[in-house]
């Protein structure tokens, strides 16, 4: 099936097997490689990309349903040379080891930073909470590290939050 | 410094072995054994092979041609039998990735079943003494008169820990892209913890001369010991790319990595301790019962703790081991001393309560000399000085030792303590140096798993050079440079980086080059107990209404020798201690007794720590001068991080509740259980 969909700003047509996900898509035909499998169905988060900039497991999405949709990839998110402020504080604050489920840390990041409202951890959920530590360890729980860089994660996005 | 490769891993540029770019590439996808022990009658392929895309059907039907010395698990399609249940028995090859998972479903195997046994137990009546245990440690040890030591004490505890099959869940699957040239020389781009003895394994699988074959693995998605031997994947993809004639790529999925990645062995560990009315241990026995497949004897170093802790007059080791219809065993972040320090740590703590001794004051009082298991004098161990270090920055002075009365609201509140070792090891390994447009090119065959070693290799050459670290250019993760050992063992950077040094001496001598090889070096080490230590503190909070477990605290103090990149060296003491709070409450595979084979195969019934999870984890380390260890002073920290923190966290557990779970993980099911 044809399908036209803009990764990164750049239109891009793809003739895709309707069985396809969304993360095979722009490994195996785009070349995209930054978003990562890990689990294939929506339990790591190594896959997250933004779709209409909200995050989301590219691996549990079908190619087919994303057509003319806007996908942000972890290739997208700096600004040429200039990487974006949560690249620099991953870097900085050494927010990864082995680095694969890093593209997904730093995609799901980026959606959550726009994510007004409470959380599940939220108490008052009149009042805006604003991105505590304990706030982003319940909103980034959706993106496993086995390398165990949580704790620098957590600095790293807090650092961009503030 | 930060890490070199930092930025290609945060814009998505690094390349993990499945994602080069080839031409023509196809896709393979296993099949796996749907029973536990038998032999595959027939492999039908016909429905898979009319099935659009598909390019072959590869089965013990009609067996590719392999080298009889094989590793077993690596030996494909070349047997009937069946060993396991998730053993891969056939494997689809197509165009795409969609059209080899639809055909894999379509091949149809008949079995002809036999009754298997997958149950570990202490009275199995296969149990028997393996002749040496993982990597090459004796099985029994044994030293004065464990029965007069405990009739004598004045406190005695004889327990029995379990610990259950773990898997080592590294984020980047198994991976493997394969090519031949016309030359019919074997490229793969695997995910290996080793490039050299990647291509050795495969080597030797395929039946061809070792320099055929090149491996490739620039980075690699963690493996905590699962790619430090080749896996089914890599030999998948060569053999697939020999019959299509084109580049084959195969990532195993999430739900595959369990049956054919390696495991850790559940244990079932039985201790005794006496001590003194002092507290002096009077005899320490550890028995470990474990198991292995029947295709290979992979018996894990459980016990091996007990020879390395405390000063003990009368001591005893033993490991026992019974081939199941299991897949094979094999490391997992620190095998033998994580499993085993758990049991023997939380026994420590019994023997604590039970002699009324401050668990921090019990482990200094048996502080050791000389290694207990051997009497070989230690190249330096630090163990006091991490415990007292650990006690005063977390507060240990405050602890009232009575369990279960520290409540704040619903939550109980309980601290605990845990010491840690790790073997201080190095390898053979070899390495060139020379001067490359004015600035300096390092080449080892070593591998960064998500350690660093790029940036500690980098460090290390540009301290021997006396040049700034820029002018220094690591390259590694590629079996045609000088031939290193795994990542693994926490070896790597102590091995790679001897032979560092020594290829930079070279070249600061030579003003060209420098090549070196540590092999005859190493042999001339002096024969000493050379370790790690270190000691783990944990607070939790236990809810006295779900039984839910909450770690608030974990600080790990070690004793390292020279810490050769703080930044990194915290990265990984803080990963392994993470590793270890999931092994301490979640981490689990359940084996299925009626059909074989794991229950637990994803990461949803797998558990691991989640950032919710890992709240205030902190590790520092003392300053340990060791001159007899290597020419950096460094003990690898790659493992330590894990082993204690189970320990540390159960011991927690107690102190909170007053309730002693002994089985592996501590879910809230068991911490409720007194109440029912």
């Amino acid at each position: 099936m044809e399908i036209t969909l803009r990764v990164n700003g750049v239109p891009r047509k793809a003739d895709v097997d309707p069985r396809m996900s969304l993360l095979d898509l722009l490994r195996e035909r785009l070349g995209l490689i930054g978003a990562k499998k890990g689990c294939d169905h929506g339990q790591c988060g190594a896959c997250t990309v933004l779709i209409d900039g909200r995050r989301a497991n590219s691996c549990l999405a079908l190619a087919v349903a994303v057509d003319d949709r806007d996908i942000t990839t972890v290739e997208g998110l700096a600004d040429g040379d200039e990487l974006h402020p949560l690249q620099a504080a991953f870097i900085e604050h050494d927010a990864f080891q082995c680095g694969y489920c890093t593209p997904g840390q730093l995609c799901s990041a980026e959606g959550m930073l726009g994510e007004p409202g409470p959380s599940a951890i939220t108490e008052d959920l009149l009042t805006d909470p604003g991105l505590t530590p304990d706030e982003i360890r319940e909103r980034m729980s959706g993106n496993l590290c086995r390398c165990g860089a949580y704790v620098n994660i957590v600095t790293a996005i807090g650092e961009v939050a503030r | 410094m930060n890490r070199i490769e930092g930025r290609v891993k945060v814009t998505g540029l690094a390349t993990y072995a499945a994602e080069y770019p080839a031409e023509g590439v196809a896709y393979a996808c296993a099949v796996q054994s749907r029973i536990a022990k038998g032999r595959i009658k027939r492999v039908d392929g016909g429905p898979a092979l009319e099935s659009p895309g598909v390019l072959a059907v590869l089965s013990c039907e009609d067996p590719p041609r392999m080298s009889e010395d094989a590793d077993p698990e690596l030996a494909l399609f070349q047997h009937r039998e069946v060993a396991y249940r998730g053993q891969i028995v056939a494997a689809v090859v197509a165009d795409t990735y969609e059209n080899a998972r639809a055909a894999a479903a379509a091949v149809r195997v008949d079995y002809d079943p036999d009754d298997h046994d997958v149950t570990l137990s202490a009275d199995h009546p296969g149990l028997y003494k393996p002749d040496v245990v993982n990597p090459g440690f004796p099985t029994d040890t044994g030293k004065g008169d464990v029965e007069a030591g405990l009739a004598a004490a004045a406190t005695t505890v004889e327990v029995t820990y379990e610990t259950p099959v773990l898997h080592n869940n590294p984020m980047e699957p198994h991976a493997a892209l394969a090519y031949w040239d016309a030359e019919g020389r074997l490229l793969v781009y695997d995910t290996a913890q080793g490039t050299s003895t990647s291509r050795d394994m495969i080597a030797t699988a395929l039946g061809l001369p070792p320099d055929r074959v090149r491996v490739v693995s620039r980075h690699v998605g963690g493996g905590f010991g699962s790619k430090g031997t080749t896996r089914p994947q890599a030999v998948l993809a060569a053999l697939a790319a020999r019959v299509v004639g084109r580049p084959v790529k195969i990532a195993l999925t999430r739900q595959q990595m369990f049956d054919v990645t390696g495991y850790r062995t559940p244990t079932i560990q039985r201790l005794r301790l006496g001590a003194d009315a002092q507290g002096r241990l009077t005899a320490l026995e550890h028995v470990a019962y474990e198991q292995s497949s029947t295709l290979i004897e992979f018996a894990e170093q459980t016990t091996v703790p007990g020879r390395v802790m405390y000063a003990t007059p009368a001591l005893r080791t033993a490991h026992r081991l019974v081939r199941l219809d299991v897949a094979t065993p094999s490391w997992m972040r620190a095998p033998g001393e994580c499993p085993g320090m758990y049991a023997l740590e939380s026994a420590m703590d019994e023997l604590a309560y039970a002699a009324g001794l401050d668990p921090v004051e019990l482990r200094i009082v048996n502080d050791a000399e000389t290694e207990p298991g051997t009497g070989l004098p230690f190249s330096s161990r630090d163990l006091v000085g991490c415990l007292r270090e650990g006690a005063r920055r977390f507060g240990w002075e405050r602890r009232d030792p009575a369990p279960g009365i520290r409540r704040e609201g619903e939550w109980l509140v309980g601290t605990g303590v845990a010491a840690s070792t790790y073997p201080a090891r190095r390898s053979p390994c070899q390495a060139v140096a020379t001067v490359r447009d004015g600035d300096f090119l390092v080449q080892v065959a070593a591998a960064d798993i998500g350690t660093g070693a790029r940036t500690a290799l980098t460090r290390i050459a540009a301290d021997t050079l006396e040049v700034s670290p820029e002018r220094v250019h690591v390259e590694l993760g590629d079996s045609d440079l000088p031939r290193a050992p795994v990542a693994g063992g926490s070896m790597g950077t102590a091995s790679w980086g001897s032979a560092v040094v020594r290829a930079c001496e070279e070249l600061k001598r030579d003003g060209k080059e420098g090549r070196a090889d540590t092999t005859e070096e190493i042999k001339g080490d002096a024969e000493l107990a050379r370790h790690a230590f270190g000691a783990q503190f944990a607070e939790v909070r236990v809810s006295s209404v779900t039984g839910e477990i909450r770690v608030a605290r974990l600080l790990g103090v070690f004793a390292a020798g020279r810490i050769v990149d703080p930044t990194l060296a915290r990265s990984q003491f803080i990963g392994g201690m993470t590793m270890g709070l999931g092994m301490a409450l979640m981490e689990e595979t359940l084996t299925d007794a009626e059909f074989g084979g794991f229950l637990h195969r994803d990461l949803a019934q797998y558990h691991v720590p989640v950032c919710a999870d890992v709240r205030d984890v902190e590790a520092v380390w003392l300053d340990e001068r060791d001159g007899e260890l290597n020419p950096m002073g460094s003990k690898g920290i790659g493992e330590i991080g894990i082993v204690g923190t189970a320990a540390a966290i159960g011991n927690a557990v107690f102190h909170a509740t007053g309730h002693r779970v002994r089985e592996l993980p501590i879910t809230p099911a068991k911490v409720l259980m007194p109440r029912f």
